[in-house]
């Protein structure tokens, strides 16, 4: 007992100052970087909205201080428009923390003022971080951050996650802030509703009504709709007076804004309010009627004709780097671990065990790593088209289009997410409110070939393509992928999905350059999260197909072939039956009874029962298909999809029409276990995995079918 | 009645009325497209679908559909 008080002590020292901050602010204004220069967390953060899916904790200590920083989705104000907002909305008024930094980017000061002020109505502890002072400044805007302090009543620190200016002060505030008492923000409402306000606190005072919050949140709360507070009030006793004083006061206000809308109404209240502060504190020097930067790269970019094909270039030449750039080091990390199997292999005495690590586990792992610097590429050009604001455009441009097949113009985030990995894009659809969006917007992500499959085309692609036509090759599949996936969405919004639009709404934010650390973050991470993935849940897999393929083991199959090969005459008829040996021991392992029983199913596709098993083992990841082929095919041999006898295997064992069929059943079929499981808990429920293994079966089968039969006829 | 819609590149325009339901109304206003705020119109997509606009200093898309439901006057 003693012992764990003295490891918390030592880890702990002062476990009293403990503050909890909750960071606050629109979307695109650097929160998450901010987070970064203050702690140096690996977070990952993204120019458009959605990056800050879920709310991320970060930890550090400062002074005698324990922090823990709350990274909350942005949000543009407290709408609970979308899942994210829903998300900050209910954090901000249910949860336990000590004080807001609210997050405002000072070149465009007005617009997060809006936010701002709606966090000062409640009563909470908050500071102000304006950032981006460093951008401000270059664009001739100064801001008065004491003058604005002075004004609203909250200390303003001007900061730059990227110059790291004010970050320091910026934590002494918030220490300064958490010690003192929390006093009244100097938020004004216009006249009337400053009156309504007024009558409403005089009437709680007289009842002496007991609250946690102060009066005048309570007051603004009931005026603008709140219904938390209405339930609250709702039950108390003091209600039946209030309520005709309320409707009043609405009427009132209602009036003197020529709304019937109160929450109308407010936003103009706030509206009226941040542009006295604005007026006050922000300076623009007088700029000559010059395009800023971002509108010349949109003028180009976003043109109406050249726009789509653009941005057709970008992707081609994306996929075009991935595999010219990326086979350069693939040659290494194969002979490798070429290498590395033969060390480890000659120190192992037992043949079983050796085996079961060279041929299992370093093959098998060593498959899905040689792709690393693929995913690399993929990664950095997907960074780059979320951290530059290009993603946004695209939205822009092909919304149009998508909105054709259902879709939304937003749906192409996660989409685009999609190709390098379907679990981070199902948490993204998040940013689509209307749940049937996005719902059809999960089932399609799908469609979208991620990373680790880009392995098996790659491998294909070489097996039957010339090296120069590979890259087109791959850029076809990728798009056909993607054309499915817009037919499928089609028919599922005139079938399943039936209803009206999410409305498309949506911030183009600012290009910026995006920065080499950042990008540097989320590379490695993902790169890492990638390495893991193949160091434990494929070794394992690796493991097992390799005991699935090796076992029962048959000994009087053995002893036959072993007087057939001592007897045999020279050494080409010795290889002969040694391969046939191992093809025979092959086919009565578990392995080869799964494949056997499963063939006649897949058969109508050209499938061999090879490729059966290696499409069912997929189903746990992808990467393991290749390794299972190269199990397979090549028979322990060293497996990898650069290694040329498994390619060779392959271009010789498998015609061109089943291998097209065998890609389209790749491209369509059920995503990887674990994406699986994080679609099933976005979806929202295990009625939808069954609806999606049943819609994307039945789509790879008949599209593999028809696939299969026309290349048949063509070749 | 003139709409946001209606308005051709590089127009000035003045917001007089939102038409929309509430949910899409809110979402409006906390783009600050609300009544009394400057739009420009910076740009088309293809066909018209989409459309660029600048409110204050930011920059927003908006489908056809949503832009039909500002009403506007131009500066």
């Amino acid at each position: 007992m003693i012992d764990t008080i003295d490891v918390d002590a030592k880890s702990c020292p002062v476990i009293a100052n403990h503050i909890k901050v909750a960071l606050v602010g629109q979307p695109n204004v650097g929160k998450s970087m901010l987070i970064n220069s203050v702690s140096n967390a690996h977070l990952h953060v993204g120019n458009f909205s959605g990056v800050t899916v879920d709310k991320t904790e970060v930890l550090f200590d400062y002074k005698d201080y324990h922090f823990t920083v709350v990274d909350l989705p942005g949000t543009y104000a407290f709408t609970d428009y979308t899942i994210e907002e829903r998300v900050t909305h209910d954090y901000l008024c249910a949860e336990e923390y000590d004080i807001i930094i609210n997050v405002a980017d000072s070149t465009n000061l007005e617009k997060n003022l809006q936010l701002t002020s709606e966090l000062l109505t409640m009563s909470k502890k908050v500071v102000i971080a304006l950032n981006m002072s460093d951008e401000a400044e270059k664009e001739g805007i100064s801001v008065d951050a004491d003058y604005m302090s002075e004004l609203i009543g909250v200390e303003c620190i001007k900061v730059s996650a990227v110059t790291k200016l004010g970050i320091e002060e910026l934590i002494d505030a918030v220490i300064r802030n958490y010690e003192n008492d929390k006093h009244e923000s100097k938020l004004i409402f216009s006249e009337p509703v400053e009156e309504e306000i007024a009558q409403i606190i005089w009437y709680l005072d007289k009842h002496k009504y007991e609250a946690k919050n102060s009066y005048r949140n309570i007051a603004i709360n009931l005026l603008k709709n709140n219904q938390k507070t209405y339930a609250r009030l709702h039950d108390n006793p003091i209600w039946t007076e209030l309520q005709p004083i309320l409707i009043e006061a609405s009427k009132h206000i209602e009036l003197h804004h020529n709304s019937d809308d109160i929450k109308e109404a407010f936003a103009e209240e706030y509206a009226s309010f941040n542009r006295g502060v604005v007026t006050g504190v922000v300076k623009q020097k007088k700029q000559l009627q010059q395009k800023t930067l971002t509108e010349k790269i949109d003028n180009v970019l976003i043109h109406p004709i050249l726009g789509i094909p653009i941005f057709l270039f970008f992707m081609w030449g994306l996929f075009q780097l991935t595999f010219e750039v990326g086979a350069v080091p693939m040659e290494y990390i194969d002979a490798f671990f070429g290498w590395f199997g033969d060390a480890v292999g000659a120190t192992i005495p037992n043949d079983d065990v050796r085996s079961l690590v060279v041929d299992g586990l370093i093959a098998g792992v060593g498959a899905v790593v040689l792709f690393v610097p693929n995913i690399i590429i993929l990664f950095i050009g997907i960074a780059l088209l979320e951290s530059t604001g290009y993603m946004s455009r695209v939205a822009f441009l092909l919304d149009g289009f998508f909105h054709k097949f259902g879709l939304h113009g937003q749906s192409f985030i996660p989409l685009v997410t999609g190709f390098g990995c379907s679990i981070p894009a199902y948490m993204s659809a998040r940013i689509l409110k209307n749940d049937r969006d996005r719902l059809l917007t999960l089932f399609i992500i799908g469609f979208m070939s991620c990373g680790a499959r880009l392995p098996v085309y790659v491998l294909f692609a070489g097996a039957f393509f010339s090296p120069e036509m590979a890259g087109n090759v791959l850029f076809v599949i990728y798009i056909s992928g993607a054309i499915l996936g817009l037919i499928a969405a089609k028919i599922l919004k005139l079938t399943a999905f039936k209803g009206a639009d999410e409305p498309f709404v949506m911030e183009m934010p600012k290009y910026r350059l995006p920065s080499i650390k950042l990008m540097w973050h989320t590379v490695l991470t993902k790169t890492m999260m990638y390495l893991k993935k193949a160091g434990t849940f494929i070794a394992a897999a690796s493991m097992l197909i390799w005991f699935l393929s090796n076992y029962p083991k048959n000994l009087i199959l053995e002893d036959e072939y072993s007087v057939k090969i001592e007897q045999a005459l020279s050494t080409e008829e010795k290889v002969h039956f040694q391969n046939s040996l191992a093809t025979d021991l092959l086919e009565q392992s578990y392995l080869g009874s799964i494949g056997k029983f499963s063939e006649p199913i897949f058969a109508p596709l050209g499938f061999d029962w090879k490729m059966s098993v290696a499409l069912q083992t997929g189903l746990a990841a992808k990467e393991v298909v290749v390794s299972t082929l190269g199990v397979l095919y090549a028979l322990g041999e060293d497996v990898d999809e650069e290694n040329n006898s498994l390619i060779n295997a392959i271009s010789k064992n498998i015609s061109f029409p089943s291998a097209i069929a065998f890609i389209v059943v790749i491209m369509i079929y059920l995503p990887c276990l674990a994406a699986s499981i994080v679609f099933t808990r976005e979806a929202g429920g295990i009625k939808y995995f069954f609806y999606l293994l049943f819609f994307t079966s039945v789509a790879a089968y008949s599209m593999a079918f028809i696939a299969y039969n026309i290349t048949k006829m063509l070749v | 009645m003139k709409t946001l819609f209606d308005c051709k590149k590089a127009c000035k325009v003045k917001v007089l009325k939102l038409n929309a339901a509430t949910e899409l109304k809110q979402r409006l206003i906390s783009f600050g497209i609300m009544k009394e705020a400057e739009i420009e119109v910076l740009e088309h997509a293809p066909a018209k679908k989409t459309i660029e606009i600048k409110v204050g200093k930011m920059r927003i898309a908006l489908r056809d559909q949503e832009a039909e439901l500002i009403e506007v006057e131009k500066l």
